[in-house]
């Protein structure tokens, strides 16, 4: 109790609540189109470019987001496109373009940035990383994330249910893709901070895969997903104040645990 | 009758390779056309050439609708990652009517009783609320065929509809097709391996091999060189 009125009493540390809170949805809402289409590696791969801009832009002394947000969004773009040529196979490309960035961080990082940047705390994540700016990008990200989703929910069920239907049908199944891809390196970016790089891929995944145990209708998963990753988020700071762990992994072992529940409730919905 | 379809010298190619070459046909309102050819010889790659699915080296396909809209049922072949998709069966229905709607779009009544009413007609009301990967292999194409429905009245383009159901899922299906081509006028555009079936149900044959082998009324096509092949 003592620990929630010190945790409430902080402005910042409310920020970065309301920033995870946020962020959380977003990923979530996201996360279920990700999945259901088997982009969720994209969310990894970009994990991974951002961390190496960041550390390039920290190393060359620029602004960081400013650096990062649009490399990461030209990623998306390049990542969709490689996984539906099909010329190379996606998730190898993934991995090729991942491994480089992470590796060009790592090396730039240690060269340039001279103790400017905590590579630790850039893998690994910790919330006191979330500063105003996310806080300015974060909230119309969520409002933008949400009226796609109220707006244009048919449409998106759709696209990521049968992509070829839907274009036969008339909708314009690219422009969905991209928005999806562009809306998820933000996301990525943000949530960053929080959960690490190497921890911000379980928060697109976790939550849709959670949700499809027990719900078996798109409105189901999408409110279920959107509910469990909040629900983990707030789950899993708190432990991690309590505990004194790194909120990354705090947060996704919250999610290993919900993600379990709902695969032993799933289990028993089935049978019965 | 009045052509609903006109195929024009289409050509598609994939990395520089031909897999259909200057196919022109016609198909009037009321048929019952049945694609043909073997494995490989651009029957899918036709058919998403006409939808605009793939991009064509030449030639183009136009729908003659009524009222001009691009209103067309289409059922593609169904990949196995969509087997285990999280959507009800009245969710992935309605979710045909999407084609003749403007931003924003939200069901209304009038999308409601559309849904209803091909769930009805083919027998799957009971199963709204049940997840499409519940289903057996032949309820789930009734699915996809009540969502195609809902998009088009007038046409429906169908992928091997049959493939991978058991001989009398695939007898229900095609008595299905007949009923709404001979009842409702529905013409009806279909890939099709199973010769057996499509000699039977099908009024015309469309034989492909890369290039148009034969186009025309199925009993011409039983006498042509052409039916020989594939009828062994």
């Amino acid at each position: 109790m003592e620990l929630l009125t010190l945790v409430f009493s902080d402005s910042h540390i409310l920020r970065c609540t309301a920033v995870g809170i946020l962020v959380s949805l977003c990923a979530a809402l996201l996360g279920v189109c990700l999945v259901l289409k088997r982009y969720s590696m994209i969310g990894d791969g970009l994990s991974h470019v951002a961390f190496g801009a960041l550390s390039i832009s920290f190393a060359l002394n620029l602004a960081p987001l400013a650096v990062t947000i649009p490399v990461v969004m030209i990623t998306a773009f390049v990542l969709l496109r490689l996984s539906d040529s099909g010329k190379i196979k996606g998730d190898s490309a993934i991995a090729l373009i991942a491994s480089t960035s992470l590796a060009a961080g790592v090396a730039a990082a240690s060269l340039g940035g001279g103790g400017q940047i905590d590579v630790n705390s850039y893998m690994f994540g910790s919330i006191l990383l979330v500063g105003k700016e996310e806080f300015l990008i974060c909230l119309p990200l969520a409002i933008v994330v949400l009226a796609v989703f109220v707006l244009c929910y048919h449409d998106i069920f759709l696209v990521t249910y049968d992509e070829d239907f839907a274009r036969a049908s008339g909708t314009n199944a690219a422009a969905y893709k991209t928005l999806i891809a562009l809306l998820t390196a933000l996301v990525v970016v943000i949530g960053m901070r929080i959960m690490g790089t190497l921890l911000i891929s379980s928060l697109v995944i976790f939550p849709a895969l959670t949700a499809m145990r027990v719900f078996k209708s798109f409105r189901g998963v999408i409110i279920c997903a959107g509910f469990t990753s909040v629900f983990a988020f707030l789950l899993g700071l708190l432990i991690s104040f309590a505990a004194e762990l790194p909120t990354g992994s705090s947060i996704v072992l919250a999610d290993a645990v919900i993600f379990a529940l709902f695969f032993m409730v799933g289990k028993v919905l089935k049978r019965s | 009758m009045s052509v609903i379809l006109k195929a024009e010298h289409i050509c598609v190619a994939y990395e520089g390779k031909k897999v259909v070459d200057h196919v022109s046909f016609e198909v009037e309102h009321g048929d019952y056309l049945c694609i043909v050819g073997e494995n490989g010889t651009g029957k899918s790659s036709l058919v998403k050439a006409m939808l605009g699915l793939v991009p064509t080296c030449c030639g183009k396909a136009v729908f003659n609708l009524k009222d001009g809209k691009r209103r067309i049922g289409y059922m593609p072949q169904q990949l196995d990652e969509q087997k285990s998709f999280p959507a009800t069966v009245a969710e992935t229905v309605i979710s045909g009517c999407l084609s003749g709607m403007r931003f924003p779009k939200i069901y209304g009544k009038k999308e409601k009783q559309t849904a209803e009413e091909y769930m009805k007609y083919l027998d799957i009301y009971e199963l709204r609320h049940k997840s499409v990967g519940e289903l057996s292999g032949g309820q789930r194409q009734r699915v996809f065929l009540a969502r195609a429905l809902c998009a088009a009245d007038e046409i429906l383009v169908l992928d091997e509809p049959v493939s991978g159901l058991d001989i009398n899922a695939a007898k229900d299906l095609y008595s299905c097709l007949e009923k709404l081509n001979r009842e409702k006028g529905i013409t009806v555009v279909m890939i099709s391996h199973d010769m057996q079936s499509a000699m039977k149900y099908a009024t015309k044959i469309l034989h492909l091999d890369k290039k148009l082998l034969f186009c025309g009324k199925k009993e011409d096509y039983l006498l042509s060189v052409h039916s020989k092949k594939l009828l062994m």
